[in-house]
């Protein structure tokens, strides 16, 4: 014991000591490196403008489900359905999901056909920030449509390894 | 190799539509965390996901880091003859898992 358990706690000591000191600095420089991983609003609207091109996007058919307070950002269960008889002629191609403020905007892309029977399907996300969450659609005539949903995130998922 | 749970009715009547649950263990390392000594620990996810019903794709997925650990998944299908259910996952560091289950129509 003793004394290199006395040199152990002395370093523990600075550390911490330094690491308060750093803690001000830390407070304008974490939001700066943050700001680099994260999708923004327009990054989301360029991510959705590669799947839809030039094609307009709708409002309506599609409905996005996910709960509007999000206690725990790491696993947010999110719903998509979308209006459509699923056949042969008319049903749903793809359903994509795209967030705002989440390091990348692109969750997930889903790929569907006649054979579904419901155009539908569930998955569990990560949402790094309170923020907007948008789905797309692509119907088999060509046609998009899209729903969004604000929601509120408590605690973030993790991004700073915490 | 990845624990991959499914869950699908095993009988069924011919041309009712299914709800098809899968969940497979996987961390899905988003690759934007850092580690202790403050650089990103690598990516390491699943980036995709297929359902084939007698050989016949019926979902695909693409999947992002958003997706939450232990990626969960549940669609549709027509349940239209006795056949068999395969899954596929595949992701980074060539990650594959495969699973299948049996559905008999009446």
């Amino acid at each position: 014991m003793t004394r290199d358990d006395g040199k152990l706690q002395r370093t523990r000591r600075r550390f911490l000591a330094e690491t308060a000191a750093l803690a001000g600095a830390a407070g304008i420089a974490l939001p700066l490196a943050v700001e680099q991983t994260s999708a923004t609003p327009e990054s989301m609207r360029a991510a959705i403008k590669n799947i839809v091109g030039e094609a307009p996007l709708n409002k309506g058919k599609v409905k996005l489900d996910v709960p509007a307070l999000i206690e725990n950002g790491n696993a947010v269960p999110l719903t998509v359905s979308c209006e459509s008889p699923m056949t042969q002629d008319d049903h749903v191609k793809a359903i994509h999901v795209f967030t705002e403020k989440n390091p990348q905007p692109n969750v997930i892309g889903a790929r569907l056909g006649p054979r579904a029977g419901r155009a539908s399907f569930s998955t569990r996300i990560r949402l790094a920030d309170t923020q907007k969450i948008v789905a797309v659609a692509q119907m088999s005539d060509g046609s998009f449509w899209t729903d969004e949903v604000e929601v509120v995130v408590t605690l973030a998922a993790c991004l700073e390894g915490s | 190799m990845a624990r991959a749970l499914i869950n699908a009715p095993a009988k069924v009547k011919r041309g009712e539509v299914i709800e098809i649950k899968t969940l497979i263990s996987h961390i899905m390392e988003t690759g934007f965390r850092p580690d202790s000594t403050g650089k990103p620990v690598p990516r390491d996810i699943i980036t995709e996901f297929i359902c084939k019903y007698n050989g016949e794709e019926i979902f695909r997925a693409e999947l992002f880091p958003a997706i939450a650990a232990n990626p969960f998944l549940t669609f549709f299908t027509v349940a239209d003859e006795t056949g068999t259910l395969n899954f596929e996952w595949s992701g980074d560091n060539g990650f594959t898992a495969t699973q299948s289950v049996n559905i008999t129509v009446e």
